[in-house]
Parts: C-alpha cells; sequence; structure tokens
C-alpha cells in the first residue's frame, strides 16, 4: 500500500472509531454536568463544572433507584434461565443426531424473523391473572424467550468446538455421562458459557418494548425512562441515558473475544 | 440413562418454553387482533387500525426509516470490514470500539443524539462557532420533519451498524485469502477484487445480516421517542400507544400482526433475493 | 489381564453394513493390529469394544466376561485416541491421574501409578504443565501414559501415531512396542499404516468392507495373503498380480513356467523384490516405463501383459524406460489366486 493510501485508511478508521465514541463521550459531559451544562451555551467540546453529584442526584429520584434495581433483577433472571434453558439444548444439538433435531434448530431459528418483543401485547392478559405483570420475575420471562434462541445456537457451538473424544476419552476411564461433562466439557465450556450470559444480560437490560407493556410501578430502567421522557428535564434524560450505556459497555468489552461466537456462529 | 431419549430431554424445557412465550402469544396475538373489538366484525380492530389518523404517516415513516437506514448500515458495514482486513496492528481494538453500540439499547442511542441535536446541543454549539447559526435552533419538532428524520436515521446507523459489522466481518474470515491473491496475480484491481470475489462469496452473510437487521428496523421505537416523542409515529409506537394509552388490546394485537407480516415478508424478500447456491460457496 | 472374544458382531447404518457378522480372539497379552483402509470398520470395530459405538448384532467378551451392555467405565480397559484426547485444562500430572481419580484409588497408589507410566513414556519432566505447552508427540506420550496408569486388562488404540510426523512416528513406534512389551496388556491397536502393524503387532487383522478378510502373523500376511486384496494393500510395493493360463498343471507366460494349482486361468502373484532380472526372452517379458533409483535399490514401474508390475531391482542396473527386460520370480514364493475370487489357491508343494 502506498503512503498517502496507508494515510487514508488509517484517516477512515480513526474517523470511524470518533463517530462511535464521541457520542457517548459527550452524553457522559452532559450527564456529570447537570442542568447548567445541559443549556449553556454555546457549548465547548470540554466537560465544565462536571461532579459526580449530578448522577447521585438523578439516581435519588424517586423510582430511578428501584427502577435500576428491577432491571438488574430482570437481567439476572433472563440470565439464569437462558442459561439453563439453553445449554442443555444446545449440548443436545451438538452431540446427538436424533430425529426432530433439525425442526427444533429451524424453530430456533425462526424465532429471529419475528418481532418477538411485541409478542408481549397478549401476554399481558396472562400475566395479570397469575400475578406475573409487573414483576421483574414476569419481564425476564419475555426477554429470556429473547435471549434463549441465541443462547441454544451459541451454547451448541461452544460443545461442539470440546472435541467429542475428550468425552468418550472421560467415559473410557470411568466418568459417567453426567461426571464427563462435570469434569471435562463444562471446565472447557465456561468462558463460553459466560459470554452468552452476559450477552442475555445485556439483551435484558436493553430491551424496551416488552418492559414497557408488562410493568406499571416495578418498571425496569429503559421502561421507566421510557415513560418519564417527556415531562423529564432534559439533564436527567441525559444521566438515564448515560447509566444505561455503562453497563452494556463494560459487558461487551469482557466479551469481546466471543463477540463472533455470539453473532458470527448464530449468523448462519 | 437411555441414550435415545437423553436429547429430547434435553430439548424438551427449551421446547416448552419457546413454545409458552413464543408460539401461544404468537397464536393469542393472531386471534386478539380478529376480535372485532366489539364491533361485531371480525376485521374491526384492522379498520380501526386503518381508519386512524397515525396509521398512514407510521407505516410511511417506519417504510421511509427501514429503507434509508438498513441499505446504509450495509454499506458502512462492508466499508469498515474491508478496512480492518487491511490492518494488523490494532485490529482488535478498531474492531472492539467499532461494536461497542452493539451494547447500546434504542432508547440509550436516542437519548445521546439527543444530547448532541438538542437545541443547545453540541451540533447547534459547534454550528454557531462556525458561523452557520444565530443562535439555538430546533431540529426535532414536527414544524422539521427532514431533520427529525435524518436525526433517527442517524442514531439507528450509528447504533445498530455494529450487528451488521460482526456478521460481515466474521463472513470475510471465512473467505480465504487466496481466493484474493489469486485474483490480483491475474491483474484485477482492488474494486474489481471486491465486486467479483469478495461480494459473491459474502452473499450467505449478508443475507442473513440484512434479515436479522431489518427484523429488527421495523420494530424502531425507542430511540424515534428518545428523539422526537409523538412527532415521528412508527408502526411500534402506535401498537404501544394503543395498548399502554388506550388499553385497546385488539387494535394494538392487529398492529402487531401487521408487523409481524412485515418482518416475514421481508424475511422472505431477503431469502430470494439473495439465494445462494451451496455448491458455489467456499 | 484378559484376552477378548468378539463374537459374530453386526453393524448396520440405515441399511449399510459397516461390519458383517465379525469374529476374533485376542489371547491374553496378546497385540493384534486391525489394519485396512478407511472405511473398512476398523475403527467402527474398536469403538464397539470399547462400548462408545452400539452394535446391531453379537456379543464382546473381555475375559470371558460378556461386557456387551457394560458402559466403557465398567469394561476394564483403556483406549488411546487418535487426536490424543488429552485434557488441555488439566496438568499432565492430572491427565494421567484421572482414570485413577475417577475409580477414586487412594492417593499413594495413585501417585505410584503416575510416576511409573511417566517414567516407562518418559515424560517426567512435563508433569506439571499444562497439554497445550506439549508437542504432538509429547501429548501421544501423555495419552498412552494415561492409559497405562489405570492398568487396564484391555488396551485399545485408535491410529494413535496417525497425527505424528515421519520421523516422530519412527521414534514413538519403536518406544510403543518397548513400552508394550514390558507392560504386557493384551492391545488391539487400529491402523491404515501396514508397516505399523508389521512392526507392532503378533497378529494382523485385515480388514475389508466390514470382514477380517485375514488374520495371521505379520510374515505370514506378507508372504501368503488369502486375497489379492491383501496382498496389494500389504507390503510396499504392493504384490504384483498376472493373469497366467494353466494347462496341465504347469502355468506358463512369455519365457517363464511354473508348476500351479487348479486350471485354466489364474493369477500369478509375486512380490517385487522375489524377482531375479534376466535377459528378454527369459522369464516374464517386461516393458520398463519408469526407473527410480531408491539408494538402497532401483524401482522399476512397467507392464508385463499390460498388467502394471513393480520390480525392486539392485543399484547399478542398467535398464532405460521402454526397454524389454525380463522377470523370473521366485517359485518358491509366488502365489496363486483364482481370478474370479481373488482368493488364493492352495499352494502346490512340489
Amino acid at each position: 500500500m502506498t503512503r498517502s493510501g496507508r494515510f487514508l485508511l488509517w484517516s477512515g478508521i480513526v474517523a470511524l472509531c470518533a463517530w462511535v465514541l464521541v457520542p457517548i463521550y459527550l452524553i457522559g459531559v452532559g450527564a456529570f454536568g447537570g442542568r447548567a451544562a445541559a443549556f449553556r451555551w454555546p457549548k465547548g467540546i470540554l466537560p465544565v463544572n462536571t461532579s459526580l453529584d449530578q448522577i447521585l442526584v438523578f439516581l435519588r429520584i424517586e423510582g430511578v433507584a428501584n427502577a435500576a434495581m428491577n432491571s438488574l433483577i430482570a437481567a439476572g433472571l433472563t440470565m439464569l434461565f437462558s442459561l439453563l434453558l439453553g445449554a442443555p439444548a444446545g449440548y443436545a444439538l451438538a452431540r446427538f443426531s436424533f430425529r426432530g433435531a433439525d425442526a427444533f434448530r429451524l424453530m430456533v431459528l425462526l424465532t429471529r424473523a419475528f418481532p418477538l418483543a411485541i409478542l408481549a401485547l397478549p401476554l399481558t392478559v396472562i400475566f395479570i391473572k397469575t400475578g406475573l405483570y409487573d414483576t421483574p420475575l414476569g419481564v425476564s420471562l419475555v426477554h429470556t424467550a429473547l435471549a434463549l434462541p441465541f443462547a441454544t445456537l451459541v451454547t451448541a457451538g461452544l460443545f461442539q468446538g470440546i472435541p467429542r473424544e475428550f468425552e468418550e476419552a472421560a467415559w473410557v476411564f470411568g466418568c459417567t455421562r453426567f461426571q464427563a461433562i462435570r469434569k471435562v466439557v463444562l471446565p472447557l465450556a465456561l468462558p463460553g458459557l459466560a459470554a452468552s450470559a452476559v450477552f442475555a444480560f445485556v439483551i435484558s437490560w436493553n430491551e424496551v418494548f416488552a418492559a414497557s407493556v408488562l410493568t406499571v410501578r416495578e418498571r425496569t430502567l429503559t421502561a421507566y425512562l421510557l415513560t418519564v421522557l417527556s415531562e423529564s428535564p432534559i439533564h436527567y434524560r441525559f444521566a438515564g441515558g448515560f447509566i444505561l450505556i455503562v453497563p452494556s459497555i463494560v459487558f461487551i468489552f469482557a466479551v469481546r473475544r466471543y463477540l463472533f461466537a455470539l453473532w458470527g456462529v448464530t449468523s448462519r | 440413562m437411555n441414550q435415545r431419549i437423553l436429547p429430547y430431554l434435553l430439548v424438551a424445557p427449551a421446547v416448552v418454553f419457546l413454545g409458552a412465550f413464543f408460539i401461544v402469544p404468537l397464536v393469542q396475538t393472531i386471534v386478539l387482533s380478529f376480535d372485532g373489538g366489539g364491533t361485531g366484525n371480525a376485521l374491526g380492530n384492522y379498520s380501526r387500525m386503518v381508519n386512524d389518523l397515525n396509521f398512514g404517516v407510521s407505516l410511511r415513516n417506519t417504510f421511509m426509516l427501514v429503507l434509508v437506514v438498513v441499505p446504509l448500515q450495509l454499506a458502512m458495514a462492508l466499508a469498515m470490514g474491508m478496512m480492518l482486513q487491511k490492518i494488523e496492528r490494532g485490529r482488535e481494538m478498531v474492531l472492539w470500539i467499532w461494536t461497542i453500540p452493539l451494547g447500546v439499547s434504542d432508547l440509550a442511542a436516542g437519548l445521546v443524539w439527543l444530547a448532541l441535536l438538542q437545541n443547545t446541543g453540541y451540533i447547534n454549539s459547534a454550528l454557531f462557532h462556525l458561523g452557520l447559526l444565530d443562535g439555538p435552533t430546533p431540529w426535532l419538532n414536527s414544524e422539521t420533519p427532514v431533520t427529525l428524520f435524518a436525526a433517527i436515521v442517524l442514531a439507528e446507523v450509528w447504533r445498530a451498524t455494529a450487528v451488521v459489522l460482526i456478521v460481515i466481518v466474521a463472513g470475510l474470515q471465512t473467505i480465504p485469502k487466496e481466493f484474493g491473491e489469486a485474483a490480483e496475480i491475474f491483474g484485477a484491481k482492488p474494486w474489481r477484487k471486491f465486486t467479483r470475489i469478495t461480494l459473491p462469496l459474502l452473499k450467505p452473510s449478508i443475507q442473513s445480516a440484512l434479515i436479522l437487521r431489518t427484523v429488527l428496523a421495523f420494530e424502531v421505537f425507542a430511540a424515534v421517542y428518545a428523539l422526537g416523542g409523538r412527532n415521528f409515529p412508527v408502526l411500534v409506537g402506535e401498537a404501544y400507544t394503543w395498548q399502554n394509552e388506550n388499553q385497546n388490546y385488539g387494535v394494538a394485537a392487529a398492529y402487531a400482526v401487521l408487523i409481524m407480516v412485515i418482518s416475514l415478508a421481508a424475511t422472505l424478500v431477503w431469502l430470494k433475493a439473495l439465494r445462494t447456491n451451496p455448491e458455489t460457496q467456499a | 489381564m484378559a484376552g477378548i472374544v468378539i463374537d459374530r458382531i453386526e453393524k448396520t447404518f440405515g441399511t449399510a453394513k459397516a461390519l458383517d457378522a465379525v469374529s476374533l480372539t485376542v489371547a491374553d497379552g496378546e497385540f493384534v493390529a486391525l489394519l485396512g483402509p478407511s472405511g473398512c470398520g476398523k475403527t467402527t470395530l474398536l469403538r464397539i469394544i470399547a462400548g462408545l459405538e452400539s452394535r446391531s448384532g453379537g456379543r464382546v467378551l473381555i475375559g470371558d466376561r460378556d461386557v456387551s451392555d457394560l458402559r466403557p467405565a465398567d469394561r476394564g480397559l483403556a483406549m488411546v485416541f487418535q487426536n490424543y484426547a488429552v485434557f488441555p485444562h488439566m496438568t499432565v500430572f492430572e491427565n494421567v491421574a484421572f482414570g485413577l481419580r475417577t475409580k477414586n484409588a487412594p492417593e499413594e497408589k495413585v501417585r505410584r501409578n503416575v510416576m511409573r507410566a511417566a517414567e516407562l513414556l518418559h515424560i517426567e519432566p512435563y508433569l506439571e504443565r499444562y497439554p497445550a505447552k506439549l508437542s504432538g508427540g509429547q501429548r501421544q506420550r501423555v495419552a498412552v501414559a494415561r492409559a497405562l496408569a489405570v492398568e487396564p486388562a484391555v488396551l485399545l488404540m485408535d491410529e494413535p501415531l496417525s497425527n505424528l510426523d515421519a520421523l516422530l512416528r519412527l521414534e514413538m513406534r519403536a518406544d510403543l512396542k518397548r513400552v508394550l512389551q514390558e507392560a504386557g496388556t493384551t492391545t488391539v491397536y487400529v491402523t491404515h499404516d501396514q508397516t505399523e502393524a508389521m512392526g507392532l503387532a503378533d497378529r494382523i487383522a485385515v480388514m475389508h468392507s466390514g470382514r477380517i478378510v485375514q488374520c495371521d502373523t505379520p510374515m505370514t500376511v506378507y508372504a501368503a495373503p488369502a486375497t489379492t486384496f491383501v496382498g496389494g494393500f500389504v507390503g510396499s510395493p504392493p504384490m504384483n498380480f498376472v493373469p497366467i493360463r494353466n494347462e496341465d498343471g504347469r502355468a506358463r507366460l512369455d519365457g517363464f513356467e511354473a508348476t500351479a494349482p487348479g486350471t485354466g486361468e489364474l493369477l500369478l502373484g509375486f512380490r517385487g523384490e522375489d524377482v531375479r532380472i534376466d535377459a528378454p526372452e527369459r522369464g516374464l517379458s517386461f516393458a520398463v516405463a519408469v526407473a527410480e533409483p531408491m539408494g538402497s535399490h532401483v524401482l522399476l514401474t512397467g507392464t508385463i501383459a499390460d498388467k502394471l508390475v513393480r520390480v525392486v531391482a539392485p543399484t547399478g542396473i542398467r535398464v532405460a524406460a521402454g526397454e524389454r527386460i525380463g522377470i523370473v520370480p521366485d517359485p518358491e514364493r509366488v502365489v496363486w489366486m483364482s481370478p474370479e475370487t481373488g482368493a488364493a489357491l492352495p499352494r502346490i508343494i512340489s
């Protein structure tokens, strides 16, 4: 590549990095700047009178802490459910050829052609009857439906990547199937399983529609922000947006090695 | 344990769960949408939906958004993927930065761009410093539909290009380097190499990226609300309003069915338009 | 210690017969190689012995005990896998100790057996390392040590050397022979490499299309193949087969003549090294196509009666492509085959 070509390439790369990072930086400045910063005119690129207090003020608004807690619970449960349901199914897809395996795989793939969150609409009625309405548990069930197809296909890929011979060796040397899974398969699959768990967490944490439809008082953070959006001052919106973004970025950083397993495998 | 039933025991919980939270609500939504909404006419909900003031606007808005956003994202992701192919040092870092928006919700993305585009926001400030504006200027209300639309496009492209990028990069990794090198030896210029070698071999990845993105793009909602409130009606927003504010589940279900039909149709279009012969793939 | 009896084992995949009533008896302490091309069913047979694959019929006995329906863990055997299957998340020590630990052996015994196996395979320096840091050959040693550490009644090996490079394979082959002789374990060894089978085994069971076509000592399999398939598969270069006509007990072709069994059309089989080179009018008329000097000998490729034939000539022979020479197979070492069945005809002791 020529010098000028190389310069052009890196200019493009840096510009695209800025395109991603600068808006996040700016909402951060907005979130920590409080009311004064939000209405300052004209704004400079550097932060002014930022302090942690502004975020704390936001967190002390009635309902915010509770909503954040609900989001954490719902996301934690989603993580748990999608792994508990998805990993065994993924193992079955990876290790057995059985009648119906293709049908199951198709059903899992098919979920992607549907706007799953919108299917929360009719669940409202059942959830009201069963007491699941307006609970983080109810929200997490719908979110598990969103995350389960990913968890299943990702873990299937994960288990496929662990040679069958490892398990067979364990059987030959005295293990039952369950022992072989515990002693050999799980330790090897652990990082990948953790990555898909984190991914399920992020799916739930970010979901807006179903969470808004299925809750009224016990809002998740996204549902809460959506409902108070029109009446809340603009710097609170920035603070809310920033708090939504931070855990996601940390999580995506944690699973960056597995991004391709999470999207690449499931994209075929 | 019996080897024959073990796989069924393992998939059973997932099947039951997907049955309960995917198939059942799917059927319920369809049934609910045809319950007539008290009019005695099975299509009552649909006629209420179609005759609603916002229906035409939200349908048009949603389609416009998808038609602008999805091709833009594909083009950007392809360009980014090709750039990544060209670099070695710093590749991991660049890829991570470019995929950060994967973890950002549509609501947060809307709020991020609100910070930039509001009356006293950073973009206006920058334009003011450049002498292009006299003072705070609104872009996101009902009097400025074009800039509001552009803002939503920006937010969506910013947030969801990363998904396309991941699928494209994964696809690029499966194309052996030798193909491109062979093309170069036979004198193919970069653009020709891209259109004749890379794109055709990337077709399955492009297809799945488009399916993924199109279905999600028709669900666009929170980013729109964060930026423009009710000034820019979209289909999912209407479903939300009918459900939560008008408490009319029937019409909301009709909207849901409409969105589903559109999503499925889009999936079928991509499946057909980008069909690949498995024998011609590497 | 125990022998193995394989009794009419069948395996069908759909309608395809992978194993067709295969029977084989392996004596206590014996080393038997299952030799055959890929797809012949040798690995399937081994995995059925191990209990890793279900069978469609027949029985497997280990030490007079019918183990057909037992789990692999309960069959009292150990196995070495083609890709080693050394657990990457355990140290070499823990890998070797794995079988003993699952059987809850006392710590003292674990330590003793692991050390003995490690010593036998020369892997003591790596015991605390993780397998990722080891070379292919070292991992293979760990896999063998892991199998020997449990003091199995029966040891199964599935192409254990095929993933090693040529030099390492030679070295490992010699080591395996030494180690297994010392251990004296009954061994079934699957391979597609006839030199491995020849070098290691007490007996070779040659498999073809789901059957054992011959089971005998390496020298017998080499010198007196039961079928043309065995003759062609065992030995390098493969045995030559030339169509020849037998009238009145004497088979004649070109200037060659020998006493032969049967009548009519026969196949004359001879090894490339069991020949004398002579003048063109004496012996079989051989049209040389290629002469390849190999250092220790010259490999001649050509045709006899339009059949491809390879023979070994001493270094220094002067032949050029296109030339004709006479080939005289050693009558003591030729074999006679039926062209219809491909099976060997009884030798005539003249």
